[in-house]
């Protein structure tokens, strides 16, 4: 450092600082001297060891997040340092190979959702939620945002955010054996600015009704938002055949739980609805060789560019998560996907099943994905206390809907071994036989 | 001299496909639920990882070298917090599991806002924006729910127009009509925004030191006026990595602050994200805050919800917790010598700035730079030469470019933070390179870049002509 001052002519680093007025200089922060590395390591594991994950404690916890399995590759290929540690790609002709799996990663997310532009990236699927209401406040005349009864709370609260400063105001259609009433949304419509549909919904049932859904979406100008599982569109029609608009959801492929953390939230629309859409898009073009080559594009609608008037505020995203997505969907291509998606269609079927043999209710008929509303003979939150003393976390307790209801979800990653030993633990606990 | 790999590396689409395929199991779905075809391709994970790594090759990163855009405080990422996010005691937890079984991931949330609170001064600290335009968003609605609560319709956010573009979007998102105000020589224009604030200002917003490096020294008075005209001052914490050990934000008169980890606490920024965004407030502020929040419960800790004042969620769930803990790491690593990056990060712009070419790159402005400078080349317009045409020249010399054509106060601008991770060394050879590049032919650096894996893209032809996935690819063919 003196070398560098003697270079600058200054005898004192704090001469660097002297346009800070002397009312307001700290001599020094409070916080404890730096720990040198090792001991760092050693402490935060220790807090961390404080934890239980899936792997200390089955967890059947459902809540639009579940545990998937995350193929090494793909933790190899986003920890490469050069995507790792890059910036938002601002200089393409050094930065085309995170473009090029950003590209890679929008023609997957347009073949799962029959959607034409995709962008990179949003924060989650909620957030994605917001932005797609506002667009709809941008780009109709309606005055309402119509969600399902049983959108998840959080999304509500969410949404409720994003909506704060537009005219729309939201409004619930109501719901009917655990799915949403499209006769009453049908009467709703025609105020509506947006329309948001899930696949599955909040209690993990799929919609059936699609045909219904498509006849609403002829019937307005509303724009259709659908909210889709990845892995489950991999074998459902796409949104784009019953009149989607948008395209929303949670994007966690590659991705683990992260207590909720790092995945992404994917936004894909058709494309007349491109120049409202927020968020970066990558486009391809040529070098001045006509090499083929891939940027950032359609920057006018962004706030570096547009500030105020931008589509949105959104700069950093979550990008690397869209790499391990894409290589996710590499990995295991259409078929291996859709083997998944009936697999862990199977094992929550078998679940359910199982439960219900104990004496759950099971409150809704028809299909569902990886997740179900079951209730319990017995108190849920006694049964959930009991279960955990036993290193079982059972199901969500739902806050709306139907009384005493759990939230399982099951996906590849719980085996049949726990399952059975979760039933068992369940039905001892149901029996009073548990202590 | 670095020099990027280059490959012709074919669309996932165009890979060979995988021999292996999977018969599709028995789908227990309806028949018109199902879709007919799905086209995406299948590799074997040998072609995977081949496909990426040459991606990777054709990638600059931090782990490359020297990466000084301005305003983004490219530092070098320390590998521990990799390490310590991977552990499954970190990635496979589930968000709504019970209290009791994640405590060691709740005590590390609270102290890491204890931390923040610390290092700006703030009073309360909210970790679930996921990046820092929803810290800003998260912000404006604080400011908003307030100034309802206090029975006040405020519409408007003022702005300088050195301002950060996310500023004035984040603050119409949240319904505010943004007013810009004109700075001068370099700072904020007292006169203009005593004019521009009234009883219907909701904010101003401020980066200190601003988008030109400089350190808003009438900070004082700014805090007193805006507080007189019965607004909040907002801080953008893009720059906080200038001042930490020397001033806090809280102590400035700020009253809502949002950080950006990825930015001064050294968590990788991944190609544009994940980052984070936390949002500090004073004590008058906290009870609008998002829920739930992490507090203490007896001699643990638990998610908080019941705070009726709360602007509610702006994440579905908790934010990105694992840019959360490395930073949390990165803070125990550095504790008190933060102060010491926030010195070598200051010195290194400095020299940086006192080794360049003032013949071809000039200093707007009078007065001190801190962490970061912004330079116009226009002295080199004469000879056709624009501040793109250096940035291009300067990869095929093997270098990041800084920023470029920001703040648009500046001509021709070049926004340089070269941050404390970069030596005495590296730094001379940046400016070398800077000041090779502005005395080459205006023809080579025209043609640039040569050297890199593409040459000069063609943005205006990606914008016209819209290719945006595969599947337009294919339709172009």
């Amino acid at each position: 450092m003196d070398d560098m001052l003697d270079a600058l002519d200054l005898d004192d680093v704090d001469d660097l600082f002297a346009d800070i007025p002397e009312e307001i200089r700290i001599d020094a922060l409070d916080l404890p001297p730096g720990m040198p590395e090792q001991e760092v390591e050693r402490h935060v594991d220790g807090l961390l060891d404080s934890n239980r994950s899936f792997r200390d404690m089955p967890s059947f916890l459902g809540g639009g997040i579940q545990p998937h399995y995350v193929p090494p590759a793909v933790e190899h290929v986003v920890a490469r340092s050069e995507f790792l540690t890059s910036y938002t790609p601002y200089q393409p002709e050094v930065s085309q190979g995170i473009l090029q799996a950003m590209f890679e990663y929008q023609s997957v997310v347009c073949e799962l959702t029959g959607m034409d532009v995709a962008n990179v990236s949003m924060y989650d699927a909620a957030t994605a939620l917001g932005e797609a209401a506002g667009m709809a406040a941008r780009s109709t005349r309606g005055s309402l945002f119509l969600i399902p009864e049983n959108l998840a709370p959080e999304k509500k609260s969410v949404l409720g955010n994003y909506l704060w400063s537009t005219d729309l105001e939201v409004r619930e259609i109501p719901v009917v054996d655990g799915r949403v009433d499209l006769d009453a949304a049908m009467h709703l419509a025609k105020d509506a600015a947006g329309i948001y549909l899930e696949q599955p919904n909040y209690y993990g049932l799929t919609e059936n009704r699609v045909d219904a859904v498509k006849a609403l979406a002829g019937e307005t100008d509303a724009l259709l938002v659908m909210g889709v599982d990845p892995l489950l569109a991999a074998v459902t029609r796409p949104p784009s055949a019953y009149g989607a608009d948008v395209v929303i959801g949670d994007g966690w492929f590659g991705c683990p739980m992260n207590y909720g953390g790092v995945r992404l939230g994917m936004f894909a629309c058709k494309r007349k609805h491109v120049r409202q859409m927020p968020g970066r898009i990558i486009g391809a073009t040529s070098d001045s060789d006509g090499k083929r080559a891939f940027c950032m594009t359609m920057q006018t609608r962004e706030q570096h560019i547009r500030r105020e008037r931008a589509t949105s505020n959104i700069c950093t995203n979550q990008a690397l998560a869209a790499v391990a997505f894409a290589a996710y969907a590499g990995l295991h291509g259409a078929t291996g996907l859709q083997c998944l998606a009936a697999e862990n269609m199977r094992r929550a079927r078998y679940a359910a099943e199982q439960l219900a043999d104990i004496g759950f209710e099971l409150p809704y008929d028809g299909h569902f994905f990886n997740e179900f509303v079951a209730v319990p003979p017995v108190d849920a939150k006694l049964l959930n206390d009991r279960l955990l003393r036993q290193g079982i976390h059972g199901g969500l307790p739902l806050r709306e809907g139907p009384g005493n209801a759990l939230l399982y979800g099951v996906t590849e990653m719980h085996t049949r071994d726990m399952i059975d030993d979760m039933i068992a633990a369940t039905a001892d606990v149901i029996g009073g036989n548990d202590v | 001299m670095y020099r990027m790999a280059s490959y012709d590396e074919p669309l996932l689409s165009e890979l060979p496909a995988s021999r292996d395929t999977d018969d599709i199991d028995e789908l227990p779905l309806p028949g018109d639920l199902r879709r007919d075809r799905l086209d995406i391709p299948r590799l074997d994970e040998r072609t995977l990882v081949r496909h990426y790594i040459h991606l990777s090759q054709m990638n600059y990163g931090v782990d490359t070298g020297i990466y000084p855009l301005g305003s983004c405080t490219m530092k070098y990422n320390p590998r521990l917090g990799e390490r310590l996010a991977a552990r499954h005691r970190m990635t496979l937890l589930h968000p709504h599991q019970d209290a009791s079984t994640v405590q060691g991931i709740l005590e590390i949330l609270y102290h890491l806002k204890e931390q923040l609170c610390a290092i700006t001064g703030m009073h309360a600290f909210s970790l679930q924006p996921a990046a820092g335009a929803h810290g800003e968003f998260t912000g404006m609605l604080i400011a908003r729910a307030y100034h309802e609560q206090q029975g006040e319709q405020r519409s408007e956010v003022i702005l300088p127009d050195s301002a950060h573009g996310t500023n004035p979007a984040s603050a119409k998102m949240a319904g505010f009509d943004v007013v810009e105000i004109p700075s001068r020589e370099g700072h904020v224009d007292l006169d203009a925004l005593r004019e521009a604030l009234s009883e219907d200002t909701a904010a101003f917003m401020l980066t200190n030191p601003n988008t030109l490096g400089v350190f808003e020294r009438d900070i004082l008075e700014i805090a007193a006026m805006v507080k007189e005209a019965g607004a909040l001052l907002y801080y953008d914490g893009a720059n906080l990595n200038a001042i930490m050990g020397k001033a806090r934000p809280g102590d400035m008169g700020f009253d809502i602050v949002h950080l950006n980890p990825h930015k001064t606490f050294a968590t990788p920024h991944g190609g544009g994200g994940p980052g984070a965004g936390p949002v500090g407030v004073t004590a008058e502020l906290e009870p609008y805050l998002p829920v739930p929040r992490v507090a203490r419960d007896g001699d643990g800790y638990t998610w908080s919800y019941d705070h009726p004042r709360s602007i509610g969620r702006v994440s579905h769930f908790h934010g990105n917790v694992p840019v959360l803990l490395k930073t949390y790491a990165y803070l125990l690593r550095m504790g008190a010598g933060l102060q010491q990056v926030a010195e070598q990060a200051v010195l290194n712009a400095n020299y940086l700035l006192s080794r360049l070419d003032d013949g071809a790159y000039t200093l707007p402005y009078p007065g001190r730079r801190m962490h970061e400078f912004v330079v116009s080349a226009e002295p080199l317009k004469d000879k056709g030469i624009r501040a793109l045409d250096i940035a291009k020249r300067l990869l095929d010399h093997g270098f990041h470019p800084p920023t470029m054509y920001f703040p648009l106060t500046v001509p021709e601008a070049l926004m340089i933070e070269p941050t404390e991770s970069e030596s005495r060394a590296s730094l001379d050879a940046y400016a070398e390179g800077l000041n090779a590049v502005a005395v080459e032919e205006p023809e080579v650096l025209q043609r640039a870049p040569q050297l890199t894996p593409v040459k000069r893209i063609d943005e205006a032809k990606a914008a016209r002509t819209p290719l945006l996935t595969w599947h337009d690819l294919e339709g172009q063919q």
